[in-house]
């Protein structure tokens, strides 16, 4: 779901305005930052410069740490986003095989968008229901004890 | 808030819930049934909040929203067969709860009064029906201390958590002892840290409670728990947030801290969210702020949101993140009780470790020392997955054996398969053979064997499963979550992947296995921080226990347990081979041919191991080998 | 006095400051440890492992760089096991390390060659992935090979820390994890002022300079055109060091006559451009003093200090002293007095400087810098390169008889040859502009408190009833200081000296490297320093406005100092520019 430049605008406002009232806490910027990511779906190269000049670091310092952690993203999203769980209960279970067939179907691998914009499949190490091994969610949609077979029709639901 | 309002609290709401552990009703006038719905992560995937809109739906349909109370509860333990139902004061256990049994439920067991067998709990082993909770095999060796009110409670109530004596331990703290004694009480409980290495809880809040009073100091709660595998501490937060923050505002009184900080996985949104209600209701009631009850002590917190790091997990590098830095760990010394988050005395306990310390402060070191081993007291809580009956959270005092946990709590491995190896302490850990089963489960125990406590996670294997697959899962997460700060746990935790790859890619050579040693005993030394001194330990232990699972793959190309494909044959067993030629047809690569009524053959360059063939012969003439 | 910490390393009784690390502990008991990833007063991060030391009593190895001593602390630092360790690290290191180290411009001076050689590493075993890597050649002045990065950071500490630029750090984690600027951009987008601290504090070959050597010999070997070449004040203060000569001796007279050996038509010296320099800026300060005009004014010599003010303080840039820094005055001079005088075309000669300076490079290409269409200056060499030539050329550079520059733009005073140091444009300029102002000649021409290492230094100067503020600040970080200061109303200066590389040019980006081993034993800035102080003081003419060369330049073609055609032909402008190009 591409942002529009209007959306872009006000939704750079609310950066700027939460950035303001965080600004001065102790370390600030990881809470900026995921600000950023949660409201615009990725972090741009123009929000990173806006959250450095203002936290007065350089970008390279907002950048490692936007490429250090697993939730922030650099490329906007697809608008399903697929966690395949590969955690240790999920993956003595076949969760491998079913992620294989998740990147078979779509033709692209983890951290990778369809080329239609899609689906997202997400790295994904435990999604804390080990009781349902293996797990797949598909945004808010979790989908337990899978075989590869189910894939197909699941994905066909989107 | 004073101590007299917080009995009031209590004497208000305990005759309420009490029948939760009575399972008797106390008081006519409140609700003559407690429906509990388990709304832990594991069951809200299974849907309970569509269940629990039913139960609403149904009670006020019939009638009696009067009389009967819908809790939403943290985890129960048994997710497996969630979503989990509890009815009170029976205390009636329906799993694996569907939408449509929710009026059988109301109808026939709270309105007439009728337990439904058939929905009821089953014994997966015997099949026995298994009524209540605390007749169930899962439940009847554990012993829940951290646990004790997940699934008892409404987490997002504070109430509940004061009903069963919330918050008198930080009263008696800040009233009646000193930072002082509280120590000699941490000291003489024998609490370790349940985030991994285990060091003594007490000596810890000890080196950081010096100059109290004149430097700004720290306490923080490691809730980042990256095992994945392990789920207890975010249980807890489910299901029992208010027990963290009472034991981060004691270790504030003691250290003299007057700001916390719970680091959080951002993936745990239901903890994230009963967390941040429960805090906002802890200061609305004056329990968390300024001058807590009376006693001029001072203490806040906030939530800061892990990003996706297991790294982050080891301390220096989670105070390094909640400074808004890459989460990468720093030399010690200076240790976090001198120079922690921003630089000042910081005292880290994770969340298990938190949830223990009421119970300590209002029963007693004497009572807490009861429990457990000589040098592991108290309890320790295992997220227990895998291939085992009764995934789930599971309590146990130390020194219960892993036997007892995984065949007796655990219920053994299903689909008749035979148990191999259990893996605890995730990728820090090791793996513990059948011969080992009897090792009781205490820190150094497990360390005498080469695996480790860890945060709690406990991975059952059974046949199916390869020793040498699971040690490059292992270390596939290690290479992925290195910080790529020191050489050994940058560059050889990546090159000891590749040997393994090689391996079970049935390429391994003499000397790899060597080479494999060599290169985890330098990551283990020379590594920067725990994981890295830690991430060898899947292979070493693997190493040790199944070495000639490493020799087959390497010297005859052969994987025991038909689990590394490329090591793999699948073949047609010409006696049994009908001839049919069905399995040609489905092959997707045309790796199979024959003559009609003779033996088909599989050509071994053509076939690409997916087993369709294994599948649609009918007489079970096709294996792998 | 400091209270003293005594401990045993290998054996050996030691008594070091308390706050002493165990690695300055075994500096002091002649034990050596191995480092990569540390650097003195640069970065301290424990994170190449190679320094790990067994301490008894102790839990884990902990690394020598970070560990503080302890009263009665036994320490080994060379046992089988840690000799062990170090080596399957560095394999480890070589295995992802492009290791085409015969053609390597660092093979000889690299400190992970110098180790595997040191703990026998003789075999490459493991042979897996390499790093994901690129060469960015963009940049005027620096190229990066991450392919050879070992990742120790050094680099990310020098131009994020030191200079507190920020236009590379690292990225990504595990053995992804990688150094450079955001998005694989290029130096030449970011940040950079293309100081090169990068490069002298890189241990290996993933940063060097980009090389001129081969257009250079070209020039040379053309017979059309007529190459003249300038080396700056702090190269003497350096050169010697490329051939064994010893640190801290300035060898002027060999540095001329290498330069006359390798073929230049005309072995000038950027000394004299120096010279030129503090007669222009010191009579801008004067007329800014009297006459009004942007103050505190700033000085200008600096390149980097320029793209640091043009990027991260353009409201400065009025500020600026409008001066071209002294090897474009030279250039200039060498284009328009020297080509007139001799009747040569302009267009065929060309001006090489050799710099201890890789933001020259960016330089000599600015627009601005040019006169006629043609650039002041051609080339510029860094002194490592200029070492390279004079070995590929074959001269015996320790054996050479000392020679002099060229007459017209060769001549110099002292005050030319502490240009190179911290302060020393400072001290220079107040030479002359105490002399303009007063009319008198100072009796003593050394003005100490401008002198020294210290990060900010500051004076006021009294010219005859005139007080004047001056500040001395070297390192962006430190110009930052001064700056935010001068911003926010707490300071009052009318005069700074800022140079972009913390020491001035004698530690310049494009100085001969030297190994973090020796950098533990010696004060670099200090002692490159102290050998222009020395050739100061052994010269008869100390101050500018007394050579005699200059007086003949401004008599027989300038005019006035500060006149329309010193004007146009020594001054220039600035502009403000983006921090990232996209």
């Amino acid at each position: 779901m591409a942002l529009t430049p209007e959306q872009i605008a006000v939704k750079t406002e609310e950066l700027k305005a939460f950035i303001a009232e965080h600004k001065d806490m102790p370390g600030p910027l990881m809470p900026i930052m995921q600000f950023a990511q949660e409201s615009f779906g990725y972090l741009s190269l123009e929000n990173m410069i806006i959250i450095a000049d203002s936290l007065g670091i350089p970008v390279t310092e907002v950048y490692g740490v936007a490429t250090f952690y697993a939730q922030f993203s650099l490329t906007p999203k697809g608008d399903n986003i697929i966690s395949v769980c590969q955690g240790t209960a999920c993956y003595v279970k076949g969760g491998a095989q079913v992620l294989a067939r998740v990147e078979k179907e779509l033709g692209i691998t983890s951290n990778e968008t369809t080329e239609d914009g899609k689906f997202t499949i997400q790295d994904t190490r435990c999604l804390g229901c080990c009781g349902l091994a293996p797990v797949m969610t598909i945004n808010e949609d979790v989908y337990g004890k899978l075989t590869a077979d189910m894939i197909p029709a699941i994905l066909a639901k989107y | 808030m004073t101590l007299e309002e917080l009995k009031r609290i209590k004497a208000e709401t305990l005759p309420q819930i009490s029948m939760r552990h009575t399972h008797t009703v106390e008081n006519e006038t409140v609700y003559k049934h407690q429906v509990l719905i388990c709304g832990g992560t594991g069951c809200t995937s299974s849907g309970s909040n569509k269940l629990i809109d039913e139960f609403y739906a149904q009670i006020k349909a019939h009638g009696i929203d009067n009389e009967v109370q819908i809790v939403r509860t943290g985890c129960f333990g048994l997710c497996e067969l969630g979503p989990i139902v509890i009815v009170y004061p029976e205390g009636v256990f329906y799993a694996q709860c569907s939408i449509e049994n929710v009026k059988r439920i109301v109808e026939e067991h709270i309105i007439g009064g009728n337990v439904i067998d058939d929905l009821v709990y089953h014994e997966k082993t015997t099949g026995e029906v298994k009524e209540k909770l605390s007749d169930m095999q899962f439940y009847k060796k554990q012993n829940r201390v951290a646990l004790r009110n997940c699934g008892v409670v409404d987490p997002e109530k504070i109430e509940d958590y004061i009903a069963f004596d919330g918050y008198q331990a930080l009263a008696k703290v800040v009233n009646e002892m000193t930072p002082e004694q509280v120590i000699d009480v941490m000291l003489d409980s024998g609490l370790r840290g349940r985030g991994g290495a285990g060091f003594p809880t007490g000596l810890k809040w000890k080196f950081a409670s010096g100059n109290r009073g004149n430097v700004k100091k720290y306490v923080c709660c490691n809730g980042d728990e990256g095992d994945p595998g392990a789920f207890m501490d975010r249980s807890v937060l489910e299901g029992d947030p208010h027990s963290l923050i009472e034991a981060m505002a004691i270790a504030g009184y003691v250290i003299g801290a007057d700001q916390g900080y719970v680091y959080v996985r951002a993936e745990y949104p239901i903890a994230v969210k009963r967390l941040t209600i429960a805090i906002n209701e802890a200061r609305k009631m004056g329990l968390l702020g300024k001058n807590i009850f009376g006693s001029g002590f001072d203490f806040d917190m906030e939530i800061r949101l892990g990003a996706g790091a297991f790294v982050c997990g080891e301390e220096t590098a989670l105070m390094t993140s909640i400074e808004g830095h890459r989460g990468e760990p720093r030399p010690r010394p200076p240790f976090p009780a001198v120079k922690g988050v921003f630089g000042k005395p910081t005292v880290l306990n994770n969340v298990e470790t938190y949830a223990n310390i009421p119970q300590i402060i209002l029963n007693g070191a004497e009572w807490f020392k009861s429990i457990g081993t000589e040098k592991s007291k108290g309890t320790k809580v295992f997220a227990l997955g895998g291939k085992i009956v009764n995934t789930g959270l599971v309590e146990v005092p130390m020194g219960t054996t892993v036997r007892e946990i995984i065949f007796d709590i655990g219920g053994g491995i299903p689909n008749g398969k035979k148990f191999k190896a259990a893996q605890t302490g995730g990728p820090s850990g090791g793996c513990i053979p059948a011969s080992l089963l009897d090792t009781p489960v205490d820190y150094d125990s497990l360390m005498a064997i080469g695996s480790m406590m860890g945060s709690g996670g406990l991975i059952v294997m059974d046949e199916d499963n390869c020793m040498v697959d699971i040690a490059k899962f292992f270390l596939e997460f290690t290479v992925d979550e290195s910080c790529g700060k020191c050489t050994p746990c940058r560059e050889g935790t990546k090159r000891m992947l590749e040997i393994l790859t090689k391996i079970t890619d049935g390429k391994g050579e003499d000397g790899d296995i060597e080479k494999l040693e060599e290169l985890a005993n330098t990551i283990k030394t020379s590594s920067l921080c725990g994981l890295g001194q830690t991430a060898p330990n899947p292979v070493l232990s693997t190493l040790r226990y199944f070495r000639d699972e490493y020799e087959a793959h390497v010297y005859e190309k052969r994987c025991p347990a038909g689990c590394c494909k490329n090591l793999l044959q699948v073949v047609i067993d010409p006696d049994k081979c009908k001839g049919c030629s069905l399995c040609s047809k489905k092959c997707p690569v045309g790796a199979i041919s024959g003559q009609i009524k003779s033996p088909f053959v599989i050509d071994q360059s053509k076939c690409i191991k997916c087993g369709v063939c294994i599948s649609s012969c009918k007489f079970g003439a096709i294996y792998k080998k | 006095m400091e209270n003293m910490i005594n401990l045993t390393i290998d054996g050996v009784a030691v008594s070091v400051p308390e706050g002493s690390t165990v690695l300055e502990a075994a500096r002091a008991a002649h034990i050596n440890i191995p480092t990569l990833c540390y650097l003195k007063d640069v970065q301290q991060i424990g994170a190449c492992r190679l320094c790990l030391v067994e301490i008894e009593k102790q839990r884990g190895l902990p690394a020598a760089c970070v560990m503080p001593v302890a009263e009665g602390m036994v320490v080994r630092t060379n046992t089988p096991a840690l000799r062990e360790q170090r080596r399957v690290n560095l394999e480890l290191l070589l295995a992802s390390h492009n290791r085409e180290c015969t053609s390597c411009v660092r093979s000889e001076n690299c400190e992970l060659q110098a180790l595997c050689r040191e703990y026998g590493v003789k075999e490459y075993p493991f042979d897996g992935a390499k790093k994901e890597t690129y060469v960015d050649e963009v940049s005027p002045c620096v190229i990066r090979d991450n392919s050879k990065c070992i990742n120790c950071r050094r680099c990310i500490a020098a131009c994020n820390d030191v200079q507190q630029i920020g236009a590379i750090g690292v990225s990504k984690r595990g053995f992804k994890t990688k150094i450079g600027p955001i998005f694989d951009f290029s130096l030449a987008q970011t940040p950079c002022v293309n100081c090169g601290q990068c490069i002298v504090a890189c241990p290996v070959g993933a940063l060097r300079e980009r090389e001129s050597i081969d257009d250079v010999w070209a020039a040379i070997g053309n017979p059309d055109k007529y190459v003249v070449v300038q080396p700056a004040p702090a190269v003497r203060a350096s050169i010697g060091e490329e051939f064994g000569l010893p640190m801290g001796v300035a060898q002027t007279g060999k540095l001329a006559a290498a330069l006359r050996r390798l073929g230049f038509d005309k072995v000038f010296d950027t000394n004299f451009g120096a010279d030129l320099t503090i007669m222009e800026e010191g009579n801008e300060l004067i007329e800014r003093l009297t006459k009004g005009g942007a103050l505190p004014m700033i000085t200008s010599c600096s390149p980097g200090w320029i793209s640091y003010c043009e990027k991260f303080f353009p409201e400065f840039i009025p500020n600026l002293s409008s001066c071209k820094s002294p090897h474009e005055m030279e250039g200039a001079m060498v284009k328009s007095y020297f080509a007139e005088k001799m009747g040569i075309d302009p267009k065929s000669i060309v001006v090489v400087s050799v710099m201890p300076c890789t933001a020259k490079k960016y330089e000599a290409a600015r627009p601005e810098l040019s006169n006629n269409g043609m650039q002041d200056v051609d080339y510029v060499l860094t002194v490592r390169e200029l070492a390279r030539m004079i070995k590929q050329a074959g001269i015996d550079f320790a054996k050479l008889p000392d020679e002099g520059f060229d007459a017209m733009l060769g001549e110099s005073t002292g005050a030319a040859d502490i240009f190179g140091a911290t302060g020393g444009v400072m001290e220079a300029a107040l030479r002359t502009v105490y002399a303009k102002v007063t009319g008198k000649e100072l009796d003593k021409v050394e003005f100490d408190v401008v002198r020294g290492t210290e990060g900010v230094k500051e004076a006021s100067i009294d010219l005859n009833g005139t007080v004047v503020n001056v500040a001395v600040a070297h390192g962006t970080a430190n110009a930052k200081k001064v700056l935010e200061a001068v911003k926010n109303g707490e300071k009052n200066y009318h005069f700074i000296e800022v140079m972009c590389c913390p020491g001035g040019c004698v530690t310049g980006g494009g100085q001969p490297i030297v190994s973090s081993k020796d950098l533990q034993y010696v004060d670099l800035k200090k002692v490159r320093a102290q050998a222009l102080y020395n050739e100061d003081a052994g010269k008869a003419l100390r101050k500018s406005h007394e050579n005699p060369a200059i007086k003949a330049l401004y008599d027989t073609y300038l005019g006035e100092v500060g006149g329309h055609k010193a004007h146009k032909l020594l001054h220039t402008t600035y502009s403000q520019k983006d921090k990232y190009y996209c």
